[in-house]
């Protein structure tokens, strides 16, 4: 087991050097560098701009820049924004409460839907809701967030007025009740998609799951049906969901910044598309960088934690 | 599905089993109705546009937010006047030549690096399909938004970054398949007669893997359409006047409570398109996989 998980960390380690190349290469690659902000502009001088390359060490050589940032990466000096000067690094931890508390809600919303229609459509194989359960997945995950977003706000926010259309709380009333009617519509909205994943990989690991021999065997020994179920076919079928969830990580941040757009939800998502408008190169490398970290952390937890909890797996 | 199994010939002619794929194909319902709604799509992209009466960029001011149904604008107006349906059509050939071109790069992308990697193995495999887990711990929507965001958006650029961000879960697929295939007989045969490393590799391994390769592309594509929908809506995509089903949507935001069809019938197309190739590729996964009459 130590044997893996040090192979496991090792593998982790190349993919994030990988990782912050790629995010370097894709910064520079943008015509005008770091610098097009500053040379948008009126009256900056080719001398001044020269100066602000100076000071942010834009003037080094690219793969002296490149180990420096990353370099830094490990001691928490994510940079600053080239906005208003504040660390990458706070601005990031500023908005990412806001990104969890939609990105754990809707999948837990998900995960507890997508695990019951996925078991219902697999012990009922082929019935009208199976059949329901499966084209509607489909249909489900073909139709853009953003757009269900947009549906969802006109029917319940401005025809219904049953829920608010966006952000996070009411100025002046920040009570739990008052978070819990904001979140709604953009976790129904993330949930729906997250869902539809959830519920077809629930489905098959459960047939994988419902023919083998340990459920025969309770069957055989009386053991109720429910209890069956629960104790030895849910259970067992939740084992590779939990790999799943880890790779479903970068697909629900993804769902996460297009529906904090559309409910000007003030997350990360928020924060990123902000800095892209604003060409904030610090923030956006950050964001990207954090997001692929928390990918590559989430990947790990989920294969050790699978190790853990079915002792079948023994990766060597 | 529940029909027995068809005896496995070992002999079959290649016109057969395209048959028998085509068999398998047509009995899945909604696959069919996936192409025939792809079919009636594309036709009314291309033909469409030229028998409707509005051109999609005359402004008519004067008949402005007219509602579907109502006048003679089948679908309505937008907020400068401008026929909904010749847009929507005109919107509809950018949005789907986006999602097949960068099907057609991401899956050449995608196929080589992933017949490569399982060919070679080694660390050249290693070190590639590294690189492949590497581009996957990015949100696709973040790169590709950066991307967007810096290169000068034109319809051929947006192509090529959608598939420059959408080719490695082709890669995986191919280089599972090829890891396998490459220990098969026919391959020590190929080697024994003398044929070069990339004889075998797009001459015999490509080939046999081709089901698995169709299978992701068509999804691909798919893929790709809601991408360019996701940024064109967010305005880093396809650029005014030039319509795209997301940039419809990107315009019709501010407009919800005034309205709404003018978000609800581009998002619709997309939904349509997008969920037939799905169907598509779900149908071809079946009739293209020789196991699938046993499950």
């Amino acid at each position: 087991m130590t044997r893996y998980i040090l192979n496991r960390l090792g593998q982790s380690a190349v993919i994030l050097v990988l990782v912050s190349l790629i995010g370097f290469v894709v910064l520079n690659l943008a015509p005008g560098g770091p610098l097009s902000q500053f040379a948008l502009t009126p009256g900056m001088s080719q001398a001044e701009l020269d100066r602000i390359a100076e000071q942010l060490g834009l003037n080094r050589p690219l793969l002296v820049q490149y180990i420096d940032w990353f370099s830094r990466l490990f001691i928490g000096d994510w940079g600053r924004s080239f906005r208003d000067g504040q660390s990458v690094l706070a601005i990031i931890a500023g908005h990412l409460p806001a990104t969890l508390l939609l990105m754990g809600t809707s999948t837990l919303v998900s995960i507890l839907i997508g695990t019951w229609v996925g078991v219902m459509g697999a012990v009922r194989r082929y019935s009208v809701f199976d059949t329901l359960a499966t084209v509607g997945a489909m249909v489900a995950l073909s139709i853009p967030t953003f757009w269900f977003g947009l549906v969802a706000i006109y029917l319940f926010s401005l025809n219904l007025k049953w829920l608010p259309a966006g952000s996070m709380y009411t100025i002046g009333d920040q009570s739990i009740g008052d978070y819990a009617i904001h979140l709604i519509l953009p976790v129904m909205v993330l949930a729906f998609v997250n869902v539809a994943i959830w519920s077809r990989y629930m489905r098959s690991a459960t047939l994988e799951v419902i023919d083998q021999d340990f459920v025969r065997t309770a069957r055989a020994k009386g053991l109720p049906y429910r209890r069956v179920l629960i104790h030895h076919i849910v259970r067992n079928a939740l084992l590779p969901m939990i790999t799943l969830a880890g790779l479903q990580l970068p697909t629900i941040l993804g769902g996460a910044l297009v529906t904090e757009t559309v409910f000007t939800w003030p997350g990360m998502g928020r924060l990123f598309l902000d800095s892209i408008g604003y060409s904030d190169y610090p923030v956006i490398m950050g964001i990207l960088m954090f997001s692929a970290i928390l990918v590559l952390l989430g990947n790990l937890m989920a294969d050790l934690l699978v190790g853990l909890a079915d002792p079948r797996v023994r990766l060597g | 599905m529940t029909t027995a199994a068809a005896p496995l010939s070992v002999f079959a002619t290649p016109a057969w089993y395209q048959n028998r794929t085509l068999r398998r194909f047509m009995r899945h319902r909604l696959a069919v109705m996936g192409t025939v709604m792809i079919a009636l799509l594309i036709m009314a992209c291309v033909f469409g546009p030229y028998l409707l009466p509005y051109d999609d960029l005359k402004i008519d001011i004067r008949h402005r937010f007219a509602a579907p149904f109502t006048g003679d604008h089948y679908l309505g107006t937008d907020a400068l006047g401008r026929d909904t349906a010749a847009r929507l059509l005109n919107a509809g050939r950018i949005s789907l030549l986006v999602g097949f071109f960068a099907m057609v790069i991401s899956t050449v992308i995608g196929a080589s690096i992933g017949v490569i990697a399982g060919y070679y193995r080694g660390w050249l495999g290693a070190v590639l399909m590294r690189i492949v887990d590497a581009f996957l711990s990015f949100p696709s929507v973040f790169l590709v938004l950066v991307l967007a965001a810096f290169i000068k958006p034109n319809p051929i650029m947006i192509t090529v970054i959608i598939a420059a961000t959408s080719w490695m879960e082709i890669a995986r697929i191919v280089e599972t398949e090829i890891r396998s295939l490459r220990e098969r007989d026919f391959i020590l045969a190929a080697r024994m007669i003398g044929a070069s490393s990339r004889w075998i590799m797009f001459r015999e391994l490509v080939p046999n893997a081709i089901g698995p390769i169709i299978v992701a592309a068509t999804l691909t594509i798919a893929h790709a359409i809601l991408l360019e929908a996701y940024i064109s809506f967010l305005g880093y995509g396809i650029q005014p006047p030039l319509p795209s089903w997301g940039n419809m949507l990107n315009s019709a935001q501010q407009y919800l409570g005034k309205a709404p069809w003018l978000a609800i019938v581009p998002g619709l197309a997309i939904t349509l398109a997008v969920a037939s190739f799905n169907f598509i590729g779900d149908g071809l996964r079946d009739a293209l996989d020789g196991r699938s009459d046993l499950k």
